[in-house]
């Protein structure tokens, strides 16, 4: 049992909004100020690319490098973007003064009009709309809690931990037979741990398998939390992993399909991703393990013919690329793993291990797996 | 040079002649298969007037609605060429009276009388009758030289129409100069001896005849100005032809009002005025493209203008083109029919010797040339014609046509110009590009000839239909037979799409385009008399094309430079779209001042874009002006730009609070709504 984190939320979130707001007014006089001395308008936006993303082998995960683009009012590509980060800035700053959040969805309505005297809409759609928040965050140097912002809640939790959201106690054991949502922000002003008896945490890549496990009430028979991101884990998720895994100590293994898209979420999980590098210092797990399923699965397990799924082009071309990430390509495991799956020539999902028995995953796999210590990492 | 021509028509005299074996007036033979003396019997003599009168579709009479064209086109050819010869500006009428006002609004066609008056040097009296009442009797046929009119049939054929489709003599008014007398003549041609015959013959003093002042209130009015209609001060002398025919007076394509309107165009040093008929066929749908000008629409100094249904084109430049020199053959060109023909007549009029022949009866011939000539057929320079033997003159062609010579001369060409077709397209057609450009002269069979094009695009032109191509040979334009003629075959021949328009396979291109096309030649190879195309020789078709192709490249930049500005206009739309929205949240961010921002933005904008005012070449590179040289022979018309996209910031109005003031009145510079003052350079 870890330390348990206790900061006063109201005081806390007072002075993040009073540094949001101080960032924003800045980064408009400065613009104002700008044009009028006659300069082009300009905000400088760190680079969210690929080329701009920097592998950190010491701490293990991606950062962003140094690079910034001039967002630029008279340029032709970039002219109705750089109105749509003063509008949105507009918004954040009236959420702060308001002591509001916005969904993404809600922000994107909140920004969206007609623009005066055409019938362009401020906003094709919340793509562009999040997009450009993503830009705002990285450009005043904010998070996106801090911009007073959340996405739709895309995360389950159950297990041994009882927490406090929002001055709520929520004891993850009673949580019935859905589990318990994990906001868009956990951040320790939001959610607080109380209690933690769970000794690690299983996190599957699927509300489907998840509920195999709770169904089967593995969490309480192996004392563990269980976790769920719906695929690609949102930033909530990933930080209330991060957060269990940093604040308590507990390692985290993880359960994904044996095709590109598994390793990919394992590679965000464990060292952050390209768009989000500047957040991988609160949201990567270094020591993230990846349980399963392996391709060497289909022989250890003895599967049938029929769980085989074909790669198809794109798979092999996502797979080679991310045998090229810096992170897996120093590691000859994961350069196996893939090589064995390309050579395989085709993928395998969780839900494959039902062909053997409904709860073959929770009673021999994963119990197996965890004893023999057998996971890439 | 005498005889090719001639030779060409007594072949096809000839040809036709078999064709129709059947001569009125033998009696049919009961029995089949006729004797050679029976057949001796029917053999004789076709006069050339009998030929046509029956052949008159040859030359342009095939129906009522072109023969009242023709007749017109006839008369104006003359009176334009013997100004020309004259050296006198012309100053033209064409009137045209309804005989038959009173028909029933089913009739096919009507009478009308066709006059047309010149203030040309005149017809002396003792020549009237044959000028008039003979086919191939002119005065352009032997030599080489670029006129209008070449064979010796136009007016008297337009007359012989009249007198078979209504039995009237032709009325000829002539005043062969200042101080000498008029005269009044009335003729009607014999085509059985192609001779006229002479119904009344007196001195008059009535010229031009006063009686057309107050034929209508248009030209009533008109007369009443000095110099405005058949004013006896301007046609100091000249001459004055009607003829009454059976024909059809409709507007649109192929008609008396475009014949007139593109001769204008073609001869801006003429005036001209037209008196249509008081009743008009307009049951027509095509309408030409040369829509009327507009009284203040028009650019180049000349406007057309219309005056109770008088129409005058008023002459655009104030001095006659330069005068176009007459040349002998050029060796190379000629056939050996040609030569011997050529032979014979310097034998009859000179018995001179065969080097003066040579240096006498060709062009580029030098002495030093006429001798090598004779050593190389082997005769002395001193050698008399009349003593040359048949081999000889077969050598002799060959000698000639593998002499080394300079090409003919060119000052006997005298092409319309650039300015001039620019200024004559701006005229008549409102298109937004304009691009206009002469060849150097070129020689076909000997003669010398020299192709102009000019092609207007965009702006009022329909831009899905097919190209409109008008062509003129020696300034005369050619309404029909389009696609028989040598210039629509380079036009189809001309990769348009190069020049990013559209052309499906083996035809005209599509879209907003007029292409012009002139050929000026010491003669000009129609393919029939009636004049309406020209033959298609390799070299006159390659010229056209190349012609073509200077334009077609001219356009071609200037719609990559358009696309390049209209991109910079396009951004100056987006910016100034975005700056009321930065302003406002700006203003909401840190309480800065709207307007204050807003104005400063606004005045950024502007100056990012003025690059949207200069010329951009096809690398988005600013184009100055001094160093582009090509601009020669362009003209384009701002206004008519197509709006790039929609402009909101003035259009549709805005609700007033999102709206910062000081958006409601931003000027956008050429793009106003009149085209006024496009330049020629
Ligand atoms: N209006 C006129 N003024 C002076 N001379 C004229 C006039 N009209 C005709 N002529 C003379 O009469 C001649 C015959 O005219 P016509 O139109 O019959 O033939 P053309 O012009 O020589 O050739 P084409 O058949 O090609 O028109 C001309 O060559 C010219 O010399
Ligand atoms: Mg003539």
């Amino acid at each position: 049992m870890a330390k348990i984190s206790k900061l006063s939320p109201s005081a806390a979130t007072k002075a993040r909004d009073r540094v949001t707001s101080q960032k924003i007014v800045a980064m408009a006089e400065t613009v104002a100020k700008r044009a009028l001395s006659g300069k082009e308008p300009v905000v400088s936006i760190p680079a969210r690319t690929r080329s701009n993303t920097i592998w950190n082998k010491r701490k293990g995960i991606l950062q962003m490098g140094d690079a910034a683009q001039e967002r630029q009012l008279f340029n032709l590509n970039q002219a109705k973007n750089f109105m749509q980060t003063m509008l949105h800035s507009s918004s954040v700053k009236t959420l702060i003064e308001a002591e509001k959040t916005l969904s993404l969805r809600g922000m994107f309505y909140k920004g969206l009009h007609t623009v005066a005297g055409t019938k362009e809409k401020t906003f094709a759609d919340q793509d562009e709309s999040d997009g450009i928040l993503e830009d705002l965050e990285v450009s005043i140097g904010a998070l996106r809690e801090e911009l007073r912002i959340f996405a739709k809640k895309a995360g389950t939790i159950v297990g041994n931990v009882t927490l406090v959201d929002s001055g709520d106690e929520i004891d993850c054991r009673h949580m019935g037979s859905g589990g318990y949502a994990i906001p868009s922000i956990v951040e320790p002003d939001v959610i607080q741990f109380k209690k933690c008896e769970a000794e690690f945490v299983l996190h599957v890549e699927k509300n489907t398998v998840w509920n195999r496990f709770n169904e089967d009430r593995f969490w309480e028979k192996h004392n563990c939390i269980l976790t769920e991101g719906g695929g690609q884990p949102p930033r909530g998720v990933r930080r209330m992993l991060r957060r269990l895994n940093e604040e308590l100590g507990l390692p985290v293994y993880c359960l994904l399909d044996c095709d590109p898209w598994g390793h990919y979420i394992y590679s965000v999980i464990k060292q952050g991703s390209i768009s989000l590098a500047f957040e991988s210092e609160r949201l990567a797990i270094p020591d993230a393990k990846f349980l399963g399923i392996r391709s060497k699965d289909y022989k250890a397990c003895n599967l049938s013919d029929d769980v085989q799924i074909a790669l198809n082009d794109n798979d092999v071309k996502r797979a080679k690329e991310i045998a090229a990430y810096p992170w897996f390509q120093a590691h000859k495991g994961w350069q196996r793993e893939i090589e064995g799956l390309l050579t395989s020539g085709f993928k395998m999902e969780v839900e494959s291990l039902i062909t053997k028995d409904i709860s073959y995953v929770t009673e021999v796999y994963v119990p197996q797996r965890l004893k023999a210590k057998d996971w890439l990492d | 040079m005498s005889g090719t021509e001639a030779v060409v028509m007594e072949s096809s005299k000839r040809k036709s002649a078999q064709d129709h074996p059947q001569i009125a007036g033998t009696k049919p033979k009961r029995s089949r298969g006729a004797t050679a003396d029976e057949m001796a019997d029917r053999q004789r003599d076709i006069s050339v007037s009998e030929f046509f009168a029956k052949n008159r579709h040859l030359l342009g009479f095939d129906n009522p609605r072109k023969a009242l064209l023709t007749t017109v086109k006839e008369a104006v050819d003359n009176c334009l060429d013997a100004c020309e010869e004259g050296a006198i500006l012309p100053e033209l009428s064409v009137i045209i009276e309804d005989l038959q006002p009173d028909r029933p609004a089913s009739a096919k066609s009507s009478r009308y009388r066709v006059t047309v008056v010149d203030n040309g040097p005149g017809i002396v009296r003792k020549q009237v009758e044959n000028i008039f009442g003979r086919l191939l009797y002119g005065s352009k046929f032997h030599r080489l030289k670029m006129s209008r009119g070449q064979q010796g049939i136009g007016i008297s054929a337009a007359g012989m129409y009249g007198l078979i489709t209504t039995g009237r003599p032709m009325v000829i008014h002539t005043k062969p100069g200042a101080t000498k007398a008029a005269h009044h003549i009335e003729l009607a041609m014999n085509t059985k001896t192609n001779r006229a015959e002479v119904t009344l013959d007196k001195e008059t003093t009535d010229f031009p005849p006063k009686r057309f002042r107050s034929l209508t209130a248009g030209t009533r009015s008109l007369a009443g100005e000095s110099g405005g209609f058949l004013d006896a001060a301007v046609y100091r002398h000249g001459t004055c032809v009607s003829i009454e025919l059976e024909g059809r007076y409709q507007r649109g394509r192929g008609s008396v009002d475009e014949f007139l309107e593109l001769t204008a165009i073609a001869n801006p040093h003429a005036r001209i005025v037209f008196v249509p008929p008081s009743r008009v066929n307009d049951d027509d749908s095509d309408t030409p493209i040369l829509a009327k000008v507009e009284a203040g629409a028009a650019v180049v100094a000349a406007v057309t203008t219309e005056t109770q249904g008088v129409t005058v084109f008023p002459r655009a430049v104030q001095e006659l083109p330069p005068e176009a020199k007459e040349i002998q053959p050029h060796p190379r060109g000629i056939e050996l029919g040609t030569l011997l023909q050529m032979l014979k007549d310097f034998e009859a009029s000179d018995h001179g010797t065969l080097f003066n022949f040579l240096r006498e009866r060709f062009c580029r011939v030098s002495a030093a040339t006429a001798g090598s000539l004779c050593e190389k057929v082997g005769l002395s320079s001193r050698r008399k014609v009349s003593d040359l033997d048949p081999s000889v003159t077969e050598k002799l062609f060959d000698a000639l046509q593998n002499a080394k010579l300079a090409p003919p001369p060119t000052d006997c060409l005298v092409p319309i110009g650039v300015r001039q077709l620019l200024a004559g397209m701006l005229k008549g057609v409102r298109a937004e590009f304009y691009a206009a450009s002469t060849r150097e002269p070129a020689v076909y069979r000997g003669r010398p000839f020299q192709i102009e094009a000019a092609i207007a695009f965009g702006g009022e032109l329909p831009g899905d239909e097919t190209a409109r191509v008008i062509r003129f040979a020696n300034r005369v334009p050619l309404l029909f037979q389009q696609s028989a003629c040598s210039s629509f075959k380079a036009v189809v021949e001309t990769s348009w799409r190069n020049y990013n328009l559209q052309q499906p396979r083996g035809s005209l291109p599509i879209g907003p385009l007029v292409i012009m096309i002139h050929v000026a030649s010491v003669w000009v190879p129609f393919t029939s008399e009636s004049k309406e195309a020209i033959a298609d020789y390799d070299e006159i078709r390659k010229e056209m094309r190349l012609a073509l192709m200077e334009c077609g490249r001219k356009l071609g930049t200037y719609l990559n430079k358009r696309q390049q500005m209209q991109r910079q206009g396009e951004r100056r739309d987006i910016f100034e779209r975005y700056i009321g929205e930065v302003s406002k949240a700006l203003h909401d961010i840190a309480g800065v001042d709207t307007k204050k921002v807003h104005d400063a933005l606004l005045k950024q904008a502007r100056a990012h874009t003025a690059a949207a005012d200069q010329s951009l070449d096809v690398d988005g590179k600013v184009v100055q002006e001094q160093e582009s040289p090509d601009e020669e022979g362009i003209v384009v018309v701002q206004s008519a730009m197509p709006p790039s996209i929609e402009r909101p910031t003035k259009r549709t109005p805005a609700p007033a609070t999102l709206r910062p003031a000081g958006t409601a009145d931003v000027k956008k510079p050429r793009k106003s709504a009149d085209r006024d003052g496009p330049s020629l350079f």
